[in-house]
């Protein structure tokens, strides 16, 4: 349990209320991590929507064999943007909201280490994603988001240069925001917290800025060396100067494969807040989860070739990569099976943050399983890709990561804004989003086995039928977004006032004003216990024990 | 302890009932599917297991109106957290070792997959059987040893891999099509015809970008990558007509880039073969026919015949394809050149 020693509840009002954000502050560099999160937080959903109308669009093309919705070139140029700006400017950025937003306010910092290039970070982001969005005016890049050589060599210069500029921007915006976190973490916590008593989701941070360190440079050469390639004619990756195709898929999956958790790591450990909190219940087994994230991490550098089994890869490479993938399946099996082990005997309040937790483990659950049958060899050779592989990514990355998402939306709103979301539109978000993403992905699994080849804009005919149940359930995602959109604007202005602490949380976010000060702490707060210490029974004397708010808890969810 | 039983009945059942992966057309697809069937009893016991969980959670451990108190206050149980991590060790363990073993048996470790260039140009030397080639073939001198590639691709089964295949073809991936030679009886096809039952090896080129050659019935797939050559090499058991799809995008018309895999009776592939050699012999009279030539666009994009407008593959390539016009494409078909290898040649 942690306590704001010398700053009771009764004294926070009377903050200065001079330090006030105005709306202008978002639009600006403003050095506040608060501003930055919220910044990288509404820039993603923008770019979410506009990923998602995308791939609505492929689902259109795909409702019928033929190419007769868009042209096959369009086609593929749709789907490159589409899996470049789902990945690099929705749930990378989405990822790096949250940490901006909390890690201070968990750790009890008044800011990040390195305020300035924070916001530095921030701003490569808007002008990359408009620059890759609007190429499609002119020519977008059409070689899909894996961006292949020799095909990406060929496929127009002025798309692929795009491309290519863009990844680099949004790649050195993550390196700078990976240094701050890793930095701020490890430097900036409130003398009382030791490494073993912060939030779960700082440790997820920590795995995943390490991830970002390491990666992403790997990612910046073989772009580079792929441009060169590209604009000034060297052979570095084109075989008919004698260059190795395979030698970047190498150095592109040592970045790419991490990428996988520096997309899901954080959401993980966003889950491992919100199901205690929710439950009622301490998280089961903090510090193997804790661990498990570390793991998770280095084994997540080790196993890139596990994309490359039909590719320049020799057998015994292969049998490698197939062991350390599957061994990912421990850490992460431990993290799903304390998730359980949380929820099991609690007192849960089924409102849509906990309802999207629970469905993050209801489906990623499923990616996961598919994931350790992908990892076998034999396995994959057959299904790589193909709408197998379509299938398992969506379900870690939408049933996964999106479903994480929206579960810290609903629950780190009332920090965020002050004011609560709408329940009942929260649910019918929930249920349309469940509905639609089982829909859209499960039917996938079956295509791929029969043997529908991904990344196509033309079919067999033999597989039309699936596809449209496919199309039907991106339509639904589609819908789902609505009540979403709805509740986060008009809750903004008009939502039921939160108070500085509506689920009685015990994490030092929820210790101070909603929204937070923009020195987040008046008094910087001295912990007593841990941060997931619900139900135990020793309190200090002048605590209240941590109860379950009664004005705010019973209405905010329709099922309690 | 019932719900045990019915997760673990419902999984086993589901596990072999899934009906989800197409015909088994060759003993290694039987022994993917084996792979398979046992990853989906453990992966549907799994998905079960904590669906089960989440929704009793749901109904059970829903906070009741009114009640404000918190839960019980555990924060972990060291013995279920080690069966909880060693029980996974375990699965993983046993699926690593069986896909291991799996894959041996296909011919993953196949170590003459590893061809060295100069046998490969030996072999496709026109005249020299590839009995010969292999009959000559001579450790490659020491300064050779490294531009030989890596093995690539599924090669033959332990028992087989030391005997030279019953049939050959080169196939070659180009946007947008397969195109197949046999260098035996220098037959050029756009579908590929084998006969049932024999020691098949395929050897994968690629001309502009990669592909991917996936015959789905087979389960085996292995990337056609331009300056790298690779193998597939198995026995097909059932006769049948079966898709021959391209799984890597290639551009544009990568969907609509498939062929037509026949696998015949002996005897079928044995007229087959003599009626393509023969149009091979006689090249005047197939040329004068049209209709012939039209056939082969028929078969050359079969499923893709309602994109033909689109695919690319238009009379024009397939004029290039047909016997008498395809001196280009036949010297696309040899390994890309390798300077080196060729002036060791001699000397080898
Ligand atoms: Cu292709």
């Amino acid at each position: 349990m942690t306590i704001q020693a010398e700053a009771p509840k009764s004294a926070q009002p009377q903050l200065p209320h001079a330090g006030e954000r105005k709306w202008q502050d978002y639009f600006t560099f403003n050095t506040d991590h608060k501003v930055i999160g919220i910044q990288y937080l509404v820039t993603s959903f923008a770019f979410f929507s506009i990923g998602g109308v995308m791939a609505d669009v492929l689902r259109t093309e795909l409702r019928t064999p033929a190419s007769d919705f868009i042209s096959p070139e369009l086609y593929n140029q749709v789907l490159t943007l589409h899996g470049t700006i789902m990945i690099f400017l929705w749930i990378v950025p989405a990822g790096a909201g949250f940490a901006n937003y909390l890690i201070p306010l968990m750790i009890g910092a008044r800011d990040m280490a390195f305020p300035k290039m924070n916001a530095m970070a921030f701003w490569m982001v808007p002008p990359a994603g408009i620059l890759l969005v609007l190429s499609i005016l002119v020519e977008a890049p059409q070689s899909g988001w894996t961006s292949y050589p020799p095909l990406s060599l060929m496929t127009g210069k002025v798309g692929e240069g795009i491309w290519i500029l863009t990844l680099l921007i949004l790649g050195t915006s993550s390196i700078l925001g990976g240094i701050n976190f890793f930095t701020t973490i490890i430097k900036m916590r409130v003398p009382s917290m030791k490494l073993t008593s912060m939030p779960l989701f700082c440790w997820a941070m920590l795995s995943t800025s390490a991830l970002i360190l390491i990666g992403t440079p790997v990612l910046a050469g073989a772009l580079l060396l792929l441009g060169f390639d590209l604009i000034a004619g060297t052979n570095f990756f084109n075989p008919t100067g004698g260059g190795d195709p395979v030698v970047y898929q190498h150095m592109f999956w040592f970045y790419s494969h991490p990428a996988v958790y520096i997309m899901i790591l954080p959401l993980f450990g966003a889950i491992s807040e919100i199901i205690p909190v929710h439950s009622r219940k301490p998280i089961f087994g903090y510090l193997a989860i804790a661990y498990s994230s570390l793991a998770i991490s280095f084994l997540g550098l080790i196993v890139w070739a596990h994309h490359m089994f039909t590719s320049g890869t020799p057998a015994w490479l292969r049998m490698f990569f197939m062991i350390t993938t599957m061994v990912i399946a421990v850490p992460t099996g431990i993290k799903v099976f304390s998730w359980l082990a949380t929820m099991w005997g609690g007192k849960i309040a089924l409102n849509s943050a906990m309802l999207f937790a629970m469905g993050f483990v209801g489906e990623f659950v499923i990616g996961g399983i598919s994931g350790v049958m992908v990892a076998s060899v034999p396995f994959d050779i057959h299904v790589h890709d193909t709408y197998f592989i379509v299938a398992h990514m969506h379900y870690v990355l939408f049933g996964g990561s999106v479903f994480g998402i929206y579960a810290a939306i609903y629950h780190w709103y009332p920090k965020m804004t002050g004011r609560m979301m709408n329940e009942p539109l929260g649910i019918a978000h929930f249920t349309l989003t469940l509905v639609g993403t089982n829909l859209t992905f499960m039917p996938m699994h079956a295509l791929g086995m029969q043997g529908m080849n991904r990344r196509v804009a033309m079919y067999d005919p033999q597989f039309q039928s699936l596809n449209e149940i496919c199309t039907a359930g991106a339509y639904v995602l589609a819908v789902s977004t609505l009540p979403f959109f709805v509740n986060a604007i008009w809750s903004w202005s008009k939502g039921v006032p939160a108070g500085d602490n509506p689920w009685n949380a015990l994490t030092l976010e929820w210790q101070t004003t909603s929204p937070p000060a923009i020195e987040n702490f008046e008094t910087l707060p001295v912990l007593t216990g841990g941060p997931y210490d619900y139900g135990v029974e020793d309190f200090p004397d002048d605590m209240l024990p941590p109860l379950t708010s009664p004005e705010l808890q019973p209405d905010s969810s329709a099922f309690s | 302890m019932l719900a045990g039983i019915a997760l673990t009945l419902a999984s086993l059942w589901y596990g072999q009932n899934h009906g989800l992966m197409p015909v088994e057309a060759s003993k290694d697809a039987a022994l993917v599917d084996d792979l398979f069937n046992a990853m989906m009893t453990v992966g549907a016991g799994i998905f079960f297991l904590v669906e089960g969980v989440i929704l009793v959670c749901i109904f059970k451990f829903r906070r009741k109106k009114g009640d404000t108190t918190d839960g019980p206050p555990i924060e972990g149980n060291i013995p279920l957290e080690i069966l909880w991590t060693a029980i996974p060790v375990v699965i993983v363990l046993v699926i690593g070792v069986y896909s291991f073993e799996i894959y041996r048996v296909e011919g993953g470790f196949d170590p003459e997959a590893a061809e060295q260039p100069a046998i490969v140009q030996v072999a496709m030397l026109p005249g020299s059987g590839l009995e010969a080639g292999l009959m000559d073939a001579q450790p490659a001198p020491k300064g050779m040893k490294h531009h030989s590639h890596m093995a690539l691709g599924v090669g033959g089964s332990p028992e087989s891999a030391q005997n030279a295949p019953d049939l050959t073809v080169n196939v070659l991936g180009l946007q947008y099509a397969w195109i197949f030679t046999y260098p035996d009886s220098g037959v050029t096809a756009g579908e590929l015809h084998i006969p049932v039952g024999k020691d098949i090896k395929l050897t994968i080129k690629a001309q502009d970008v990669i592909h991917a050659f996936w015959l789905p019935q087979f389960r085996l797939k292995q990337d056609a990558i331009p300056g790298q050559d690779a193998e597939l090499r198995f026995k097909p058991t059932l006769a049948g007509e079966y898709p021959i799809v391209c799984a890597e995008l290639c551009g544009a018309y990568h969907g609509a880039m498939a062929s037509k895999l026949y696998v015949m009776e002996q005897d079928d592939y044995d007229a087959w073969l003599q009626q393509q050699v023969a149009a091979l012999d006689e090249p005047q009279t197939v040329a004068s026919k049209p209709d012939e030539i039209n056939a082969d666009a028929a078969y050359l994009a079969p499923f893709a015949s309602q994109f033909a407008d689109q695919t690319g593959v238009d009379a024009e390539l397939l004029q290039q394809l047909h016997p008498l016009h395809n001196h280009e494409l036949m010297k696309a078909m040899q390994p890309p050149v390798d300077p080196a290898a060729v002036s060791a040649l001699p000397a080898a």
